[in-house]
C-alpha cells in the first residue's frame, strides 16, 4: 500500500522532471520588447536580449538602469508592463498551471545581492529548503550529505553548516547564498552583484568559483555586476544596459569596437583600463608558463 | 519521456557489478539510492551507460565508492570532473549542532531561562540608571530636550490612543456597574453601585487598564521601532556621528509616556465613571444629577492623588521597558518580534506588581 503511494510519488517526480528540458534549448532566455514602468518612470522600453545556453552573460549598466529590475522580471518577481520573456520556451506570465511554473522555477537558482538567507535557519537548513520543497521524499541522511557537499563546493569552512546567517561574515553570506541557489543543480543561475562588498581577494576567488562551477556543471549564468574585473575574469559575453534597453551585446573586444560613448567611458575609464591590463598580464604569464 | 536513473547488476568476483543507465540526476533519481543501499557488497560501478550526471548523482557514486571500496569504470570527462571535485574528505563538514540528551537540554533550558530573567531585571534597572545619567548630562550641558521628538511621540502614545482607551474604559465602567448592581441588589443596596464604580475607576481600574493598553500599543511600538533601527545599524550610525541614542531615541519616548500616562489615566477614569453613570441611569434609574452628587461625597481627594502618583511611575516603566528591549535586539529580524513580545509582557507584569505594592503602601499610609 505505502509502496504503491511511494511508487506513485516517484512517477510524479519523474514526470515533472520531463516537463522542462533545458538541454533542448539553444537560448535559455529570450526577451522581446520588454517594457517596465513604475508610475511615470519608464525603466525599460523595447528591451531585447538573448541568453545562450551554457554561457556566462554579464549584465552591466549605470546605477538605476534597471539591471535588478530586469532580473526580477525574468524570474517573475516583477510583472512587466509589456513584452515577452521566455525562459526555456515558457512564458511565466502565461503559465496558469501551478505545477508548470514550479517545474520552471526549479530549473533556476537565484542569488540575491544581500544573500537573502532565511535568518532563522542555519546555513545547512537554508540549502535544504529548496530540496525539501521539491523532493520531499529524500531521506535526511542524503539531505545532510548534499548540504555538506554544497557547503564545501562554494568554499565555506567545514564548521559553517550549523551556523546561522547572523554569525557569518559578508563574504560567507554570499557564498552561503550561492550554495542555496545551487541546491537543486539548476541549469540557469542568476547572480545579482555577487562580488559587491567583497574585498578584492575575496572577489577574485568568487569570480574563479563561479567560472569553475559553470564549467563543471554546464551552467548558464546571468550575472549582474559593477565589477570590471569580474567581467574580464568570468563572462563569455557582456550585455550593456543603457537608454532603457540593451544597447550592445558581445564579447569585450566586440564592445570596445563600438562607438557608443557610455561603453567607451565604461571600458576605457581608468578602472576599465586597469582591469584590461591586468587581464592581459595574466594571459601573458599563462602563455609563458 | 527521458530515461530515469536506473541500474542493472551482474555478479563479480567480490560482489555485484553495477551498471548505471539513464540520467543520474536529482530530478530523475527515483528509488535508486534506496535500492543501492539494499544491495550487498559492490565491486564496481560502470558509468559508461549514463546519459547525464549531476552533483547529487556524483555524490551517490562517491558515497557507494567510499562505503564498498568499489571501482569506477567508464566515467565520461564530464562525470570525471564532478567526481574529482568530490574527492576531498568531507567528513569534517558538519551540518547539525551537537545533540545532547533530553535531561541535559531540559536542565540547560531551565538554567538559561532563570539567568535570562535575572539578567533582564538587572538590565532594566541598569538601563534606567543609564537613562537618568543621560538626562543629567543633558541638563548639565544645557542642551534642550528634543521637544519635537517628544511631541511626535506624545501624539502617537496619547492622542491617537484616546478613542480606544475611551471606549474600553466606558465599557468597563458599564460592566463594573452591572455586575456590582447584581450583587448589591440582593441586600437592597443598589445605590452603593456608585461607590463601587467611582472609587474603583479613580483609584485602580482606570489607570491599570490604561497602562495595559499603553504597554500593548506604545511599549511594543518602542521596542519594534528601536529594534529595527538596531538591525539597520541606524543606532550605530547615530553613535558614530556623536548623537547619543539615549538622548535622541530613548529620552523623548520615555518622556512622552511619562507625561501622557496621568492624562490618559484620568481620562480613562472619567470615561469609566460615565459608563457606570449611563448604566445607573438606564438600569437602576438613578438620575445623573444624583449620581454626580454622590460621587463628590464618596470619592476622597486621596484617591485622585494616588492615581496621579502612580501614573507617571507606570509611564516611566512602560517607556523604559520598551526602549530597553528594543536596544537588546541583535542579529536577525526574529529578534525584533521576540523582544517586542517580552517588552509588552514585562511591562504589564511589572505594572501589576508595582500596583500591588502601591495598594499596600497607600493603605498603610491610611489613605483609604
Amino acid at each position: 500500500m505505502t509502496d504503491d503511494i511511494q511508487q506513485q510519488e516517484i512517477e510524479n517526480e519523474l514526470a515533472a522532471a520531463d516537463a522542462v528540458r533545458p538541454e533542448k534549448f539553444e537560448y535559455a532566455i529570450r526577451i522581446r520588447g520588454l517594457r517596465n514602468q513604475f508610475g511615470d518612470a519608464i525603466i525599460h522600453d523595447g528591451l531585447d536580449l538573448d541568453v545562450r545556453s551554457g554561457e556566462i552573460l554579464g549584465v552591466v549598466g549605470g546605477s538605476g538602469t534597471g539591471k535588478s529590475v530586469l532580473m526580477r522580471s525574468i524570474v517573475g518577481l516583477q510583472t512587466p508592463t509589456a513584452g515577452e520573456i521566455e525562459v526555456y520556451g515558457k512564458t511565466l506570465d502565461t503559465i496558469t498551471d501551478a505545477e508548470e511554473s514550479r517545474d520552471l522555477r526549479r530549473r533556476w537558482g537565484v542569488m540575491f545581492q544581500g544573500g537573502a538567507l532565511f535568518s532563522t535557519l542555519s546555513v545547512a537548513e537554508n540549502i535544504q529548503v529548496p530540496l525539501r520543497e521539491y523532493y520531499p521524499r529524500l531521506d535526511q541522511r542524503l539531505l545532510d550529505e548534499i548540504a555538506a557537499y554544497k557547503v564545501q563546493m562554494v568554499g565555506l569552512p567545514p564548521d559553517a553548516g550549523p551556523k546561522y546567517p547572523a554569525e557569518l561574515s559578508g563574504g560567507m553570506v554570499k557564498r552561503a547564498g550561492l550554495a542555496r541557489s545551487l541546491a537543486l543543480d539548476p541549469a540557469l543561475l542568476f547572480l545579482d552583484e555577487p562580488t559587491a562588498g567583497l574585498d578584492p581577494i575575496g572577489a577574485a576567488k568568487f569570480d574563479e568559483l563561479i567560472r569553475e562551477l559553470a564549467d563543471t556543471m554546464g551552467l548558464t549564468v546571468f550575472l549582474i555586476t559593477h565589477d570590471l574585473d569580474s567581467l574580464y575574469a568570468t563572462c563569455d559575453r557582456v550585455a550593456v544596459l543603457a537608454e532603457k534597453k540593451v544597447i550592445a551585446v558581445g564579447t569585450i573586444p566586440e564592445l570596445l569596437a563600438t562607438e557608443h560613448p557610455w561603453i567607451q567611458d565604461y571600458f576605457n575609464g581608468p578602472r576599465g583600463r586597469a582591469a584590461a591590463s591586468c587581464k592581459q598580464a595574466t594571459e601573458r604569464q599563462d602563455g609563458k608558463s | 519521456m527521458v530515461a530515469r536513473a536506473d541500474f542493472e547488476t551482474s555478479d563479480g568476483a567480490h560482489g555485484a557489478a553495477v551498471r548505471f543507465t539513464g540520467r543520474l540526476t536529482l530530478a530523475r533519481l527515483g528509488d535508486v539510492p534506496a535500492r543501492l543501499e539494499a544491495l550487498g557488497p559492490i565491486e564496481s560501478l560502470d558509468l559508461s551507460g549514463l546519459e547525464r550526471i549531476d552533483t547529487v548523482g556524483a555524490w551517490i557514486v562517491t558515497r557507494t565508492v567510499n562505503e564498498h571500496g568499489a571501482k569506477i569504470i567508464g566515467a565520461s570527462p564530464e562525470a570525471e570532473r564532478l567526481l574529482d571535485a568530490l574527492k576531498d574528505d568531507k567528513s569534517e563538514y558538519r551540518v547539525h549542532r551537537d545533540r545532547r540528551s533530553a535531561i541535559e537540554r531540559m536542565l540547560d533550558q531551565v538554567g538559561t531561562a532563570s539567568v535570562a530573567i535575572w539578567r533582564e531585571l538587572v538590565g532594566i534597572v541598569d538601563f534606567f540608571g543609564a537613562m537618568i545619567i543621560a538626562l543629567a548630562v543633558q541638563i548639565r550641558a544645557r542642551r534642550r530636550l528634543r521637544w519635537n521628538a517628544v511631541v511626535t511621540r506624545f501624539q502617537a502614545v496619547g492622542v491617537d490612543a484616546l478613542p480606544i482607551i475611551g471606549l474600553m474604559s466606558f465599557l468597563i465602567g458599564i460592566v463594573i456597574a452591572q455586575q456590582g448592581a447584581v450583587q448589591l441588589e440582593q441586600f437592597g443596596l443598589e445605590v452603593f453601585t456608585i461607590n463601587l464604580v467611582g472609587r474603583a475607576s479613580i483609584r485602580e481600574l482606570g489607570l491599570l487598564m490604561t497602562a495595559i493598553m499603553v504597554a500593548g500599543r506604545s511599549g511594543s511600538a518602542f521596542a519594534a521601532q528601536i529594534g529595527t533601527m538596531k538591525l539597520t545599524e541606524e543606532v550605530d550610525a547615530m553613535r558614530t556621528i556623536g548623537v547619543s541614542p539615549m538622548e535622541a531615541i530613548v529620552l523623548p519616548r520615555v518622556a512622552a509616556s511619562t507625561i501622557t500616562m496621568p492624562l490618559l489615566g484620568f481620562y480613562a477614569s472619567i470615561c469609566a465613571i460615565v459608563g457606570g453613570g449611563v448604566f445607573c441611569w438606564v438600569g437602576l434609574e438613578i438620575p445623573p444629577l444624583t449620581y454626580v452628587q454622590r460621587l463628590r461625597e464618596i470619592i476622597p481627594m486621596t484617591d485622585f492623588y494616588i492615581m496621579l502618583i502612580k501614573a507617571p511611575v507606570f509611564g516611566i516603566l512602560i517607556g523604559v521597558t520598551g526602549c530597553y528591549e528594543g536596544m537588546q535586539v541583535r542579529q536577525n529580524a526574529e529578534e525584533v518580534g521576540k523582544r517586542t513580545t517580552s517588552a509588552v509582557v514585562a511591562a504589564i507584569f511589572l505594572v501589576i506588581v508595582l500596583d500591588a505594592f502601591f495598594a499596600v503602601f497607600f493603605s498603610s499610609l491610611g489613605w483609604n
